[in-house]
């Protein structure tokens, strides 16, 4: 048995490996998304902009206590009804002209108006001591640090829907499959060589990927590796197996990518790929649990950003582990290798 | 209740009914050890629907198939060889990785060496499956079918398609298959291939069986001492082309 599981296991990877334009486009793909949305995100996202009325083109400091805070960008504007108009449209956060006597615009409609405007307040307002400090220190937590999970498990994701399920149709379509049934191989033996093959290539494809952007972006990584490659490895079990339920029967390439889809656009859009779903409602964070990219990514992000074990993750893992059960039984108990 | 272990494969009374067509219809045969057994009919008339339900690859409706004298099981899978009449190879694979894989399904192994020099494959055994030419492809074909050293080798219109040259040399390689030992179930509709090949044929029509036995003795059944003359003057003795259209027709079919 392990023979022949070997033997379709070698033979897809050689398959997998020597078509070019796939495996390029799954290493490009993710890498190229990382560098972009770190390289559009990172850094200064989270700063305030501040115009200020004067003439010359740098800001004078020296002109107001407010114009040293932190973490606000003086720009310097001449023309004032230009700058109103920037306010108004969000673009500035605040516009002040340092008199005398100081004067400033700010849109009520803005949160960050709002916030500078108080920071503008305070640097003219006496010390307060009945208010205690505490100061906390830390690196933050980059948008790059918090997408790569993101992009690593989407890439995942397609590669083991498309990767499976699209490629047993085709072969399914073209009678590969009715060839093997006439061999001793059995829908078992098949069905685990198909599963244990794209889960090396995907575990070696995003492990190469991961190192690379960790190298080149230096990004977060508090936990441990090899917690975050048992991640990997489960959610990619459970999204191949995802993808062997859409392949069990389904023999029309075009209804396959249909059904693929219908799959990869909800998980990708409600499973915190792009953005987090902590401000979501609870019926749409109940529905994200129905996802298995959901799981990986909030595993996954628990390691990377907050250092989580085994046990801090095993909820994801169990649920991930059901799911893969689930998915397999129903897959392998439907499966056919003819066409008709 | 099982079959005589002398004949090496039975059909008995296979149906094959999907909605709104019979396509088996009772059909029922044996065929005895070493033998080259063709089955024959115009397109439509059931027979690759049969063989794949010999092969295991199609359920019968009702109907059973003995192979070696037992229920056809997994040791008809592990000493049969099958060439389909359509089958696609995985992409980007060689022809010795493609005779590897297949060879690495079965318990019961044949010299690859062997197989390879059998089906003329010696200077192909780098070339990736998709720039194969036809021949080539069937030939290949062919030698995925024998990997496993079968005791029965199926092969479902193997040189459909195949121009003249490469129809000719399928045809020694099947001899060389039989020298072997090896017994043949052929399905053509090429009338001089299972004259020269066949030992024993049937041909089909609508789902039966209509005529069973030797080229030579259904000719002979049939015609007697019969000439044909021909428009330009000659006569020839009927062949199983004229026996094949005498029992299924002229008229084409829907």
């Amino acid at each position: 048995m392990l023979q022949r599981i070997y033997a379709i296991f070698r033979a897809r990877n050689r398959e997998f490996v020597r078509d070019r334009a796939s495996l390029s486009w799954n290493l490009i793909l993710p890498v190229a998304l990382v560098f972009g949305l770190s390289f559009a995100f990172d850094g200064q996202r989270d700063e305030f902009t501040v115009g200020v009325l004067q003439q010359s083109g740098e800001v004078d400091v020296t002109a107001h206590p407010f114009f040293t805070t932190p973490y606000v960008d003086f720009v310097a504007y001449d023309d004032l009804d230009a700058a109103m108009i920037k306010v108004e449209r969000h673009q500035l956060d605040l516009l002040v002209d340092p008199g005398p006597p100081v004067r400033y615009w700010v849109n009520p409609e803005s949160a960050k108006g709002y916030f500078a405007e108080l920071a503008l307040m305070q640097s003219v307002a006496p010390r307060d001591d009945t208010v205690i400090k505490e100061q906390i220190t830390g690196e933050p937590i980059r948008y790059s640090d918090w997408v790569l999970p993101g992009i690593l498990g989407m890439n995942m994701m397609f590669s083991c829907l498309f990767g499976v399920g699209y490629v047993i149709v085709r072969y399914r379509k073209n009678g590969f499959l009715k060839r093997l049934r006439a061999t001793p191989l059995s829908a078992f033996e098949f069905i685990s060589a198909q599963v244990a093959s794209r889960m090396v290539l995907i575990m070696l494809i995003t492990s190469f990927v991961f190192a690379g952007t960790h190298l080149l972006l230096d990004t977060r990584m508090e936990g441990s590796y090899a917690t975050l490659f048992v991640v990997g490895a489960v959610g990619a079990i459970s999204m191949i197996s995802l993808g062997l339920i859409v392949s069990a029967r389904v023999t029309s390439e075009e209804l396959a990518g249909g059904l693929l889809n219908l799959i990869n656009w909800p998980m990708m859009m409600l499973s915190g790929v792009w953005f987090s779903l902590e401000g979501a409602g609870d019926t749409l964070q109940a529905i994200s649990k129905v996802f298995p990219l959901t799981h990986v990514l909030d595993a996954a992000r628990a390691v990377s950003l907050d250092g989580a074990t085994f046990v801090d993750i095993a909820p994801s893992l169990a649920a991930l582990g059901v799911q893969s059960a689930v998915f397999l039984v129903i897959g392998s108990a439907i499966f056919r290798w003819e066409q008709y | 209740m099982t079959s005589d272990p002398a004949t090496v494969l039975e059909a008995r009374n296979l149906v094959k009914k999907y909605p709104g067509v019979l396509a088996v219809n009772g059909v029922s045969f044996s065929v005895p050890e070493g033998t080259c057994f063709g089955l024959l009919g115009p397109n439509g008339a059931g027979k690759t629907t049969t063989v794949e339900i010999i092969e295991g690859v199609t359920r019968a409706t009702s109907g059973e198939v003995y192979y070696c004298g037992e229920i056809a099981g997994e040791r008809f899978r592990q000493e049969s060889g099958i060439q389909f009449q359509n089958t696609a190879l995985q992409d980007h694979i060689t022809v010795l990785e493609t005779l590897e894989m297949f060879r690495a399904l079965y318990e019961r192994r044949a010299d690859l060496d062997h197989v390879i020099a059998q089906c003329s494959l010696g200077e192909l055994l780098d070339r990736d499956n998709r720039k194969l030419s036809g021949g080539q492809r069937q030939r290949l074909l062919l030698a995925v079918a024998l990997v496993n050293r079968p005791r029965l080798v199926f092969l479902d219109e193997p040189t459909t398609g195949l121009d003249p040259q490469a129809r000719r040399n399928f045809w020694t390689l099947v001899e060389r298959i039989r020298a072997d030992g090896a017994t043949i179930v052929l399905t053509t509709h090429y009338m001089d291939e299972a004259q020269i090949l066949c030992d024993d044929i049937a041909i089909m029509d609508e789902g039966k069986i209509i005529s069973r036995g030797s080229p030579e003795q259904l000719l002979l059944d049939r015609f007697g001492d019969t000439l044909i003359n021909l428009p330009n003057g000659e006569v020839r003795r009927p062949n199983l082309e004229d026996l094949f259209l005498d029992l299924t027709g002229h008229l084409l079919r829907a």
